[in-house]
């Protein structure tokens, strides 16, 4: 296959990952929510391996195996798990209603694209279309975070942006050296086993994981 | 050699008294590895000033005077805290906040949190600075909720969630950094590494490097707790067991504002102009105005001292903003001196809102007559940290404003307003705490108030008169920030 092929399959990927990202915005379900996530983690992962194979870069292939290990299998069915034990998989109404945030949505792409053009001139990798797309991802993923006030919304709001994040990375330079990339993961794992402790934290004291109970802390 | 030591035991604490759990002696084992980790600071730090900067490791670290002397706080102010801690958590522990399973995960995360911290000061990779900054905050996001009171899950939350999407602003400015050095040093690891880039910080692509500035402000900013995203600081700092509000706002903070001076450093190199000292003039002016209005408002001391670190550490960034060989200086002498003045603050109100039960500054009065050392340390303390002379802060103080007004005029008159209020408010809120009529008992045991007064008492002297090799440190580590 030849290098403009693969690069149309890349650039296919990023595609998809930006309409997950407006589908994760538009989900009300937690359980919907979590299954776009590992779905963007795929893209991700299979974006980065054909990187990695169509630039010869060894280092991208374990960037993709760690995205797929953590991001596909172990972290969805974590929250899967969570899910079914603190029984929370009901609708969840987003703050501001779902079509001004799509509206929103598609104001911040345009900023992203805008955003990232002076740097993909630059950039000399053959994926340096896709970062406008990258930035998007984690703008997008940045609009889920605020407009959710349940905790695992949030959360993986917080994880789609560090998928975006490794997004830009791979597409703008190759990714980052490996050892970074492993201490980024080390991080977001640890991250994720914090937060699960706090899940049940919350859940025990306020009987509910909707943090509009959180209320009280207000700047005075 | 020293370097192992320093991030091995602190490490080492964490897991040991991870394993060991909390029997009887594991508040002494908590100072003790502490102490271990300042020893081991100071031997670096003697070896810095013998031979001066080096790479250790193959490059892996990089240790100069301005990062040696951070570490030297660092390592202190964790030593005096954990001592702090020991009879403060056990009486936290009587009062039924705290159980034994806590207690342990209080002490590992302790030692993880300052492991953490100086693996961030001492690495040579702009990259494992990131991930050293994130795991500093996921330490000490249990620690914050570790009473399990709604409000403080509620802190412990927001600071996760908000320090969470700052540093993932900052790594999207450490990749653009990579992405600029990379056309310069080649992929691969060393493209990272903060000598290498400071070596070719001239060639850097100027457009690049001045977005990534703005991330990586922004990110690192969040946890320094710049205005506007300050809003998680006061919540952890109020929430949290005192000894972590006195970490958090000595060190962590401080900690933060070091990786944004690292990248400011090359994007000055990069750009050859002033930009990235505008924007951190511009963001320390903002923290310190705001900051100094929101103290007037405040009900709960810590909150309020939290607010008023948010303010000095605007101070310092300003400071340092600013640039220039006395700014530095100034910016680095107050960088101390808060962190030192904060801390010991934070221990004699940790005392006093242990004996009134609550932390309304309504609900504490005459700490004077009931408990002389603690009003004394508070009051002091207090006196302190708004600038009084003889007390160094009042000397850092000064030199920043007598730049400001050398440089640029226009922001004295908000610096002094700033300054002014925050004096009004924060001592016509002490003074009734310490001096007021009250009919409360003593308290019923002997506080930790030893490194209350070891902190003030180096700032006094500090004050008074800074040792000429001191002195000279301070300046190199200056020199090295540039202008």
């Amino acid at each position: 296959m030849s290098l403009t092929y693969h690069l149309q399959i890349v650039n296919l990927l990023a595609a998809l990952l930006l309409l997950i990202s407006f589908a994760m915005l538009s989900q009300r379900r937690i359980a919907g929510l979590i299954t776009l996530f590992a779905w963007q983690g795929a893209a991700l992962a299979a974006s980065t391996a054909l990187v990695a194979w169509s630039t010869g870069q060894h280092h991208l292939y374990y960037s993709a195996a760690l995205t797929l290990v953590l991001k596909v299998i172990a972290m969805p069915w974590y929250f899967f798990r969570v899910v079914k034990k603190l029984n929370v998989d009901r609708d969840v109404e987003p703050m501001i209603n779902i079509p001004t945030t799509m509206l929103i949505g598609i104001v911040l792409v345009i900023f992203a694209f805008n955003l990232a053009l002076p740097i993909s001139e630059l950039s000399g990798t053959v994926t340096r279309s896709t970062l406008g797309i990258a930035l998007a991802t984690v703008l997008l993923a940045f609009l889920m975070m605020i407009t959710r006030s349940k905790a695992i919304p949030q959360v993986i709001g917080f994880l789609a942006m560090e998928n975006g994040l490794f997004f830009a990375a791979t597409s703008a330079t190759y990714g980052m050296p490996l050892v970074v990339e492993l201490g980024v993961a080390l991080d977001v794992m640890v991250g994720v086993f914090v937060l699960s402790i706090f899940f049940f934290q919350i859940r025990e004291t306020f009987d509910s994981l909707d943090l509009k109970h959180m209320e009280k802390l207000r700047e005075k | 050699m020293e370097i192992y030591w320093l991030l091995g035991i602190p490490l080492t604490g964490g897991i040991f008294l991870a394993l060991w759990g909390c029997r009887k002696h594991s508040p002494e084992i908590n100072a003790l590895f502490s102490l271990l980790t300042l020893l081991a600071a100071a031997l670096l730090t003697h070896r810095i000033i013998e031979d001066g900067p080096m790479t250790v490791g193959g490059g892996w670290f990089f240790i100069d005077s301005f990062n040696v002397f951070l570490v030297a706080l660092t390592a202190f102010v964790a030593f005096t805290t954990a001592l702090f801690s020991r009879p403060y958590m056990r009486i936290e522990a009587e009062h039924g906040k705290l159980n034994d399973k806590r207690l342990r995960l209080y002490h590992s995360s302790y030692q993880i949190f300052i492991a953490a911290m100086l693996l961030a000061l001492t690495t040579n990779n702009m990259g494992i600075l990131w991930v050293a900054m994130e795991a500093a905050t996921l330490a000490t996001v249990l620690l914050v909720s570790l009473y399990r009171t709604p409000a403080s899950l509620e802190a412990a939350w927001k600071y996760f969630i908000l320090c969470g999407v700052g540093i993932a602003l900052a790594l999207f400015g450490t990749i653009l950094l990579y992405f600029a050095a990379e056309k310069v040093l080649g992929s691969g690891g060393t493209a990272l590494l903060w000598t290498h880039l400071d070596g070719v910080k001239t060639e850097l692509e100027p457009t690049v490097l001045s977005l990534a500035f703005v991330f990586l402000l922004v990110g690192y900013g969040t946890k320094v707790g710049l205005a506007p995203l300050h809003s998680w600081l006061p919540d952890a700092h109020a929430e949290g067991p005192t000894p972590v509000s006195a970490v958090l706002s000595g060190l962590l903070l401080n900690v933060a504002l070091y990786a944004v001076m690292r990248s400011k450093v090359l994007v000055d190199g990069a750009l050859g102009t002033d930009m990235a000292g505008n924007l951190m003039m511009g963001f320390g002016l903002l923290s310190v105005v705001l900051a100094a209005f929101l103290i007037k408002r405040q009900t709960d001391v810590k909150r309020m001292f939290a607010y008023s670190s948010i303010e000095h550490m605007g101070l310092i960034t300003f400071a340092f903003g600013m640039g220039g060989a006395v700014a530095n200086f100034a910016g680095l002498l107050h960088m101390t001196m808060h962190s030192l003045t904060k801390s010991a603050i934070f221990f004699a109100v940790g005392h006093a809102t242990q004996k009134a039960g609550t932390q309304l500054m309504g609900g504490i009065r005459g700490l004077i007559k009931t408990n002389p050392t603690i009003g004394w340390g508070l009051m002091l303390g207090t006196v302190a940290i708004l600038g009084v002379p003889p007390f160094g802060v009042f000397a850092s103080e000064f030199l920043i404003i007598t730049t400001a007004m050398h440089d640029h005029p226009w922001a004295t008159p908000f610096l002094l307003l700033a300054l002014g209020v925050a004096f009004a408010s924060i001592f016509g809120k002490v003074q009734p705490m310490v001096f007021g009529e009250t009919e409360s008992a003593k308290l019923p045991y002997q506080p930790a108030l030893a490194p209350v007064f070891l902190h003030l008492g180096l700032v006094l002297m500090l004050g008074l008169f800074i040792p000429p090799y001191l002195a000279a440190w301070y300046r190199q580590a200056a020199q090295l920030l540039g202008g």
